[in-house]
């Protein structure tokens, strides 16, 4: 099977999705920074999951959207994850190996 | 440029110098890959004869401890990046197009591009030699001996600025691969329809991706210990010695894979033509070939078994990495099977092939025995370690490698290298390294440690050694047997037609060497065996029915390589404005580069 | 560049340009994981100080990484106009999205700064090496992402920059993009997640 012309590129966003995904990336961020500043949260064991959380959502929002991961070809999305698991395993691994995890 | 049928082919047209250095031509530029890592073989070889000479027979003084360093250290790093590394990458660019149906790879001048830095690299490394101060960490430069308190001369500066400039031509080189074999297929040429070479050269440019920015972070912390005084490998300051190695290892660990999957997809081209069969298990081969790059990420503490890791770690770093003789073992049996029941031509290429499964499988079975903690405790650091890498490496990605050079000569060059002069290079080889490395499982076990640049007589290795010695200088004269075989072929070889050994992929399908633009036209397949099966493949005429259009050549990609190799000299000599005035040629010639019109 | 790989064949109908970048991107993945998992197997274990609870500034850094962010957004809508031909907000967006970059930049100089007259250098202890390492390395990036968006920008103002061009816009952006998130990390486990024996 023979393809002579480029995949048309699934429909771009419009300005008012990508403003409503900067305004809540904004409002996640908002919320990050709050939850720094709560003693009961600062200093225990909640603050890192709900900030890894959090960041992750932006994250993959970012990635899924602003980068257009989504809607394009499943192809782009096993090019990207692969890596990204991986540097995740590593960052885990080097932690557990040199001994990050209790101070 | 338009090329017809008129149009000489890649050796043929324009031998001279400057087409030479602004070729895009990937046949080209295969050439050029696979001329100076035989000569970098060549001094690694020099190296490692110095080595043998030195440690032939006990209390040697033939060189100092010093020197010593630094040959193993260079033999080790030359061997591996600037030889065997560059080899596979000579066959990369030379084959892979042609395999998949491709008339070039994806970014040709990113192609000329890594073949420039890599052949400065090599240079950038060797000109440690001319101020004195050659590379003498060992070829994995652990901390804090690579510190500048512990080594306060220029050696390891040139060390890691080196391997950081031929990280960068490896790194960019794996981009243009994945690019072209995912994107540059002929029409049929399904992914499970490529040659097994093409598929094991495209995991390792994965593996090349997610490793190698390893080892530029680790380089980048050391070159900014040493220049900057910062800590990360600084135990003073809180800093963890094991964050080099489990770095270095991250990286090195599948490294080992990058240097033994391309010999294993030539392998697996060279079985099938020379008996006559199709590979047994193909499928498998590929899944196999995945798993052990996957898996192969996670093993690396294998090789610190012995700094203390506790019982956890130890304990699966040594399960997973038994797992991993396990798709490895798989192939070599998918290997045997090809073989039986063929009609087994045992011509040169297949006897280095043959020779490949037997001598990969003892490394393979010294490696099973590293793999296990308390085991290892006894043999790391010692020779059976050596024995072991050299079985794999040598008995094993070279001896591959030489068969493929064999094997694809007719079709780069359009002449036959001579089969008697290659049986001798094969059994003076075969023989030579196992007198060299076998000897060395037992010097190991006696307890002779790697790396030391003499031994007492008291250890009783001194006779083993002495063996080493002499089956090192038959490997040496071996090599002069290839070097020699290809001098006399070059005007009196028999010349080859399309395809001398009568095999099955589409680089055989066009005349030797190929024309320019590769194929007259896109060839369509049908089959993973286009050559052997009816209705494979399209015909692929000898005369191009329409003009074709080859893309010329840029001077720019010689020049970017030139910046950024100046750009590191000028570190290693403290010379900012050398540095500066080398970073402006770089950028410049991005920028020219990039809106240079260039044609694919 | 060239737009020849437009109406070429492919194996996948996908751009060879966009497969070799998002490949790319993969292997920085592995570059900054390596460094963050640096930063973070060594945080707490310096032995002397300043530390990150004396030293870094969140308000400010808060107000970088805002910026940052919407940059993202300045990038988008600069996509978006290449594509549609709008040649007047191609210009605008693509200069606002570097403009936001280097006003990135400049409060990076400015932390840098104030942590060196603060007794925080690279060789100071542990955290002044993976800190200045890691955020050091990203900022090296998002300059060059700077020039590159400055490049387009100029190439706009030629009127060289039409939707056939819309594909270098686009790698650009994932350039620009995956900086962006690179710091999205970075901000979290670094300047909000703070581990270790407190100040």
């Amino acid at each position: 099977m023979s393809q002579e012309v480029l995949e048309k590129p699934s429909a771009h966003p419009s300005a008012k999705v990508y403003l409503s995904i900067a305004a809540i990336l904004t409002a996640i961020t908002v919320v990050e920074v709050a939850i720094f500043y709560i003693p009961a949260i600062r200093g225990t064991m909640v603050l890192a999951p709900v900030l890894l959380l959090l960041s992750a959502g932006k994250f993959a929002l970012v990635v899924m959207f602003y980068m257009h991961l989504k809607p394009d070809s499943k192809l782009f999305t096993a090019i990207f994850t692969a890596p990204l698991v991986l540097a995740a395993a590593v960052i885990l691994a080097l932690m557990t190996l040199l001994g990050a995890w209790v101070l | 440029m338009e090329a017809t049928a008129a149009t000489p082919d890649s050796l043929g047209s324009s031998s001279r110098l400057w087409s030479w250095i602004t070729t895009t031509d990937h046949k080209r530029i295969g050439i050029l890959y696979g001329a100076t890592a035989f000569v970098f073989l060549l001094i690694g070889g020099l190296e490692a004869m110095l080595i043998r000479w030195q440690l032939m027979k006990p209390d040697n003084d033939f060189v100092s401890a010093e020197t010593f360093n630094e040959l193993f250290t260079m033999h080790g790093t030359t061997m591996i990046f600037l030889a065997l590394m560059p080899l596979s990458a000579a066959f990369f660019n030379f084959i892979i197009p042609l395999q998949i149906g491709a008339r070039d790879v994806a970014f040709p001048r990113l192609n000329a591009f890594s073949y420039w830095v890599f052949l400065l690299g090599g240079l950038f490394l060797n000109a440690s030699f001319l101020v004195g101060a050659a590379p003498s960490g060992g070829w994995f430069g652990y901390a804090n001996l690579t510190s500048i308190q512990y080594s306060p001369g220029v050696n390891i500066d040139f060390w890691a600025m080196g391997l950081q400039i031929l990280g960068i031509a490896s790194l960019a080189a794996a981009f243009n691969f994945i690019a072209t074999i995912i994107n540059m297929r002929a029409p049929g040429m399904k992914l499970m329809r490529m040659p097994v070479f093409t598929w094991m050269a495209f995991i390792t440019q994965f593996i090349i991706v997610t490793a190698f920015p390893v080892i530029t972070v680790a380089l980048v912390f050391l070159m900014f210990d040493r220049m900057f005084g910062a800590n990360f490998y600084n135990p003073n300051a809180g800093g963890d010695l094991l964050l080099w190695q489990h770095l270095f290892w991250l990286f090195g660990h599948p490294e080992v894979y990058i240097l033994i999957l391309p010999t294993m997809g030539m392998v697996s081209e060279i079985l099938p033509t020379f008996s006559r069969k199709p590979l047994f298990g193909y499928p498998v081969i590929v899944y196999s070939g995945i798993l052990i790059g996957t898996i192969g990420w996670g093993v690396w503490s294998h090789h610190m078994f012995a700094s203390g890791m506790g019982a956890a770690a130890d304990t699966y770093f040594g399960a997973a990495s038994m797992l991993i003789a396990i798709p490895t073992g798989v192939k070599i049996f998918n290997w045997i099977a090809t073989m039986w029941g063929g009609k087994i031509r045992f011509t040169t290429p297949m006897l280095f092939s043959i020779a490949f499964i037997m001598l990969f499988t003892i490394g393979g079975i010294s490696g099973v025995m590293h793999a296990s903690p308390p085991t290892d405790l006894q043999q790391t650091d010692t020779y059976f370690v050596v024995a072991h890498l050299h079985y794999v490496l040598f008995g094993g990605a070279f001896m591959g490698i030489f068969g493929a050079i064999y094997y694809w000569w007719p079709k780069v060059f359009g002449r036959l290298l001579n089969e008697r002069l290659g049986k001798l290079h094969f059994w003076l080889a075969f023989i030579g390294l196992n007198v060299t490395f076998f000897p060395m499982h037992f010097i190991g076990m006696l307890g002779m440690p790697r790396r030391v640049y003499t031994y007492s007589a008291e250890l009783g290795v001194g006779g083993m050694n002495l063996a080493a010695t002499i089956g090192a200088l038959t490997i040496g004269f071996s090599t002069l047997v290839l070097v020699y075989n290809i001098w006399h072929t070059a005007a009196k070889g028999e010349k080859a037609g399309k395809n001398p050994w009568g095999a099955a992929t589409l680089e055989w399908a066009m005349s030797s060497p190929p024309p320019v633009y590769n194929f007259s036209v896109i060839p369509e397949v049908t089959s993973r065996l286009p050559l052997w099966t009816v209705g494979g493949m399209n015909e692929i005429p000898d005369v191009p029915p329409e003009p074709i259009h080859v893309p010329g050549g840029s001077y720019w990609p010689v020049l970017a390589a030139l910046g950024l190799v100046g750009f590191f000299t000028g570190a290693i000599m403290h010379s900012l404005w050398v540095a500066i005035a080398a970073a402006v040629v770089l950028v410049v010639s991005v920028f020219k580069w990039a809106f240079e019109p260039f044609e694919m | 560049m060239s737009t020849a790989a437009i109406g070429h064949y492919t194996s996948t109908g996908q751009d060879t340009r966009k497969i070799a970048f998002w490949t790319f991107i993969g292997s920085e993945c592995m570059l900054f994981g390596t460094l963050i998992a640096t930063y973070l197997s060594y945080e707490g274990k310096s032995v002397i100080g300043p530390t990150p609870q004396e030293i870094l500034n969140i308000p400010l850094t808060s107000v970088s990484t805002f910026v940052l962010l919407m940059s993202s957004l300045a990038m988008v809508l600069a996509l978006a106009a290449v594509m549609r031909g709008d040649t007047r907000y191609s210009k605008v967006w693509l200069a606002t999205t570097a403009g936001l970059g280097a006003v990135f930049l400049g409060f990076q100089a400015f932390e840098f700064t104030q942590f060196v007259d603060e007794g925080l250098k690279i060789s100071t202890n542990l955290f002044g090496s993976t800190f200045f390492v890691l955020t050091g390395c990203h900022g090296l990036h998002v300059l060059v992402g700077v020039i590159w968006l400055a490049t387009l920008l100029i190439l706009s103002a030629r009127g060289k920059l039409g939707p056939e061009k819309a594909m270098n816009v686009e790698i650009a952006g994932l350039y620009w993009h995956f900086i962006d998130v690179v710091w999205i990390v970075i901000f979290t486990v670094v300047y909000l997640i703070q581990r270790g024996p407190a100040a």
